[in-house]
């Protein structure tokens, strides 16, 4: 089987290999290559070491600020979308009347695109802060909690979804068990259910940080980094090195290089961190 | 004494679903107000009479449908999904079966390749594809595709991988036994086991690429619009929106999300859950 099927590798596997390396591998390459040179165009290229990756810390502060604000805004929704996700699995998971319209309607917002929820939540907020004759761009902090805002109307309906699935798998043996042993509410909850949802909540952790720290397009309709680029993430300040001014193409080459492997960390670390505890319990 | 807290918790709940509908239905209103009311009173309702009148009817609609050319940027973004997905579904199934059947350095290597381009955010690669897709000339509604599928069959062959594995290999030696070449195994044998898969690993990707907006802004955004780039492209030079226009359009976006919400709604959870499972 094995020997037959080895010589059709150009009919099952070279198309999807063909259109990796041209749309992630060959590009992923030529970035790396590219964040240690001075570049305009792919025809006019000058190697410079690791000048673009001082530069990318020395020309101006928003790249350090794009980053603080980045991580400030991902510790919090990542708490955030989490408690509040987890909680309302634990209410939908009583066996209410209803408990599959509000999961329907709890998961609706997840669906709707980055960009045109940052237009959503820019009139909704404007809205509010008209009673203090201020918008979104007035003051830095409009724009994070806006973003936090935002962030946990799409993202906690999705993660709630998970839990529900987690929490209604735990053996009702063991909840029965803990019942008759006379174990109240949040006893059960920290010591029964929380403990055997554990894969689950490695998993959201997982999907809400990296989701944080990769955010894009909500970011760039909500406030396209409104007021002086005060409310600019990593992946806004990167695009804006890009293509906001001519001559800056390395350096936010350079940028996305130390973006990626931040990203790839985190899900690294995240994930052995969550799994080591797993075993524990 | 039981029924206080259920009934306490429904009306929670009833509430949490007012907060979570309210953008939405607010959307919807203010879609029917005149500009200057939309940003000046997003909260009231469309007043119908009297000097104060901020209903304008169907106007948003008609000017916001023409402006951005609507249903050029929604053929765009129904084709490009639709291809897109399609490809990733077939290409990444077929990589999925070779690569868990036949074993060497080789197929190993794709498929750790493929699992880490799953973490590398778009950003690494923005320039890059952008240039590549230029001088390729895939920088059209057809080429897009073949970029489409590249980047999306990272976690589609992983998805489909991971459930190929668990396919007993007697059928296929059996079906081979008789006679059967590979492609008519996989297209007899495999490709129908697979049908659930690819369902919730086409949601996944359907609501990634009718969302996604820097790729097809970045590659063929200037000339050809989908809804996202559409959208972003009414918020005019000097930050200046035309708000009622916004507001439509923002409505004709959603619509088509929550219709197919509704059609496929088991699906699209399910789709989630085995989503999930991959981190």
């Amino acid at each position: 089987m094995e020997k037959t099927l080895k010589k059709y590798f150009a009919l099952f596997a070279l198309p999807g290999v063909i259109c990796f390396l041209l749309a992630f591998l060959i590009p992923m390459f030529m970035g790396v290559f590219l964040s240690f040179c001075e570049f305009r165009n792919l025809a006019d290229v000058e190697w410079v070491g690791i000048k673009n990756y001082i530069s990318a810390f020395t020309i101006d502060k928003n790249y350090t600020h794009a980053l603080w604000f980045t991580v400030k805004f991902t510790v919090v929704t990542v708490i955030s979308i989490n408690v509040l996700s987890f909680s309302l699995a634990l209410l939908l998971t009583k066996g209410l009347k209803g408990t599959n319209i509000f999961r329907t309607i709890f998961f609706m917002p997840n669906l709707i695109g980055g960009i045109v929820l940052g237009w959503i939540w820019q009139v909704i907020i404007n809205g509010v802060l008209l009673n203090y004759g201020q918008t979104i761009v007035s003051d830095p902090k409009y724009g994070f909690w806006g973003l936090v805002i935002l962030m946990n109307w799409q993202n906690v309906g999705y993660m709630m979804v998970i839990y529900i699935a987690a929490i209604q798998n735990i053996p009702t043996d063991m909840l029965e068990a803990a019942e008759i042993d006379g174990a109240g509410y949040f006893r059960t909850l920290f010591q029964i259910k929380i403990p055997a949802v554990m894969p689950s909540i490695t998993i959201c952790l997982f999907m809400t940080l990296t989701n944080g720290f990769k955010l894009f397009d909500q970011n760039l309709a909500l406030t396209a980094g409104a007021p002086a680029k005060q409310t600019e993430m990593l992946a806004l300040n990167i695009y804006n090195t890009f293509y906001g001014r001519i001559g800056f193409e390395g350096v936010g080459q350079a940028k996305a290089v130390m973006f990626t492997i931040m990203v790839a960390v985190i899900a690294l670390l995240q994930l052995r961190l969550t799994r080591s505890k797993e075993i524990e319990h | 004494m039981k029924t206080t807290p259920r009934v306490f918790i429904t009306v929670f709940l009833i509430l949490i679903s007012f907060v979570v509908l309210f953008p939405i239905i607010m959307v919807f209103i203010n879609s029917f107000k005149g500009s200057l009311f939309i940003s000046n009173a997003p909260f009231s309702m469309p007043v119908f009479e009297g000097n104060a009148a901020s209903y304008v009817g169907l106007d948003n609609y008609f000017t916001g449908v023409k402006k951005i050319n609507f249903f050029s940027a929604f053929g765009y973004s129904l084709w490009i999904t639709v291809a897109s997905v399609a490809g990733i579904l077939i290409v990444s199934s077929m990589l999925a079966w070779y690569i868990t059947r036949v074993k060497n350095k080789l197929n190993s290597i794709i498929y750790y390749c493929l699992v880490f381009s799953m973490i590398v955010p778009f950003q690494m690669v923005m320039f890059t594809v952008s240039k590549m897709a230029n001088i390729l000339h895939l920088d059209n509604p057809i080429g897009i595709i073949v970029i489409y599928i590249g980047f999306g069959c990272g976690m589609s062959t992983f998805m489909f991988a991971g459930f190929i594995k668990s396919i007993p290999l007697a059928m296929e030696e059996a079906a081979m036994i008789d006679g059967a070449t590979p492609p008519q195994i996989f297209w007899h044998v495999i490709f129908p086991m697979l049908k659930s898969q690819a369902i919730t690993i086409g949601i996944l990707e359907i609501m990634w690429v009718w969302n996604d907006y820097l790729l097809p802004y970045l590659t063929i955004g200037t000339e050809y619009k989908t809804i996202p780039i559409a959208i972003q492209y009414l918020r005019g030079g000097y930050g200046a929106v035309d708000w009622g226009a916004m507001m439509a359009m923002l409505v004709l976006a959603m619509l088509p999300v929550i219709i197919f919400y509704m059609i496929c709604q088991k699906h699209i959870i399910r789709g989630v859950l085995a989503g999930a499972v991959k981190g």
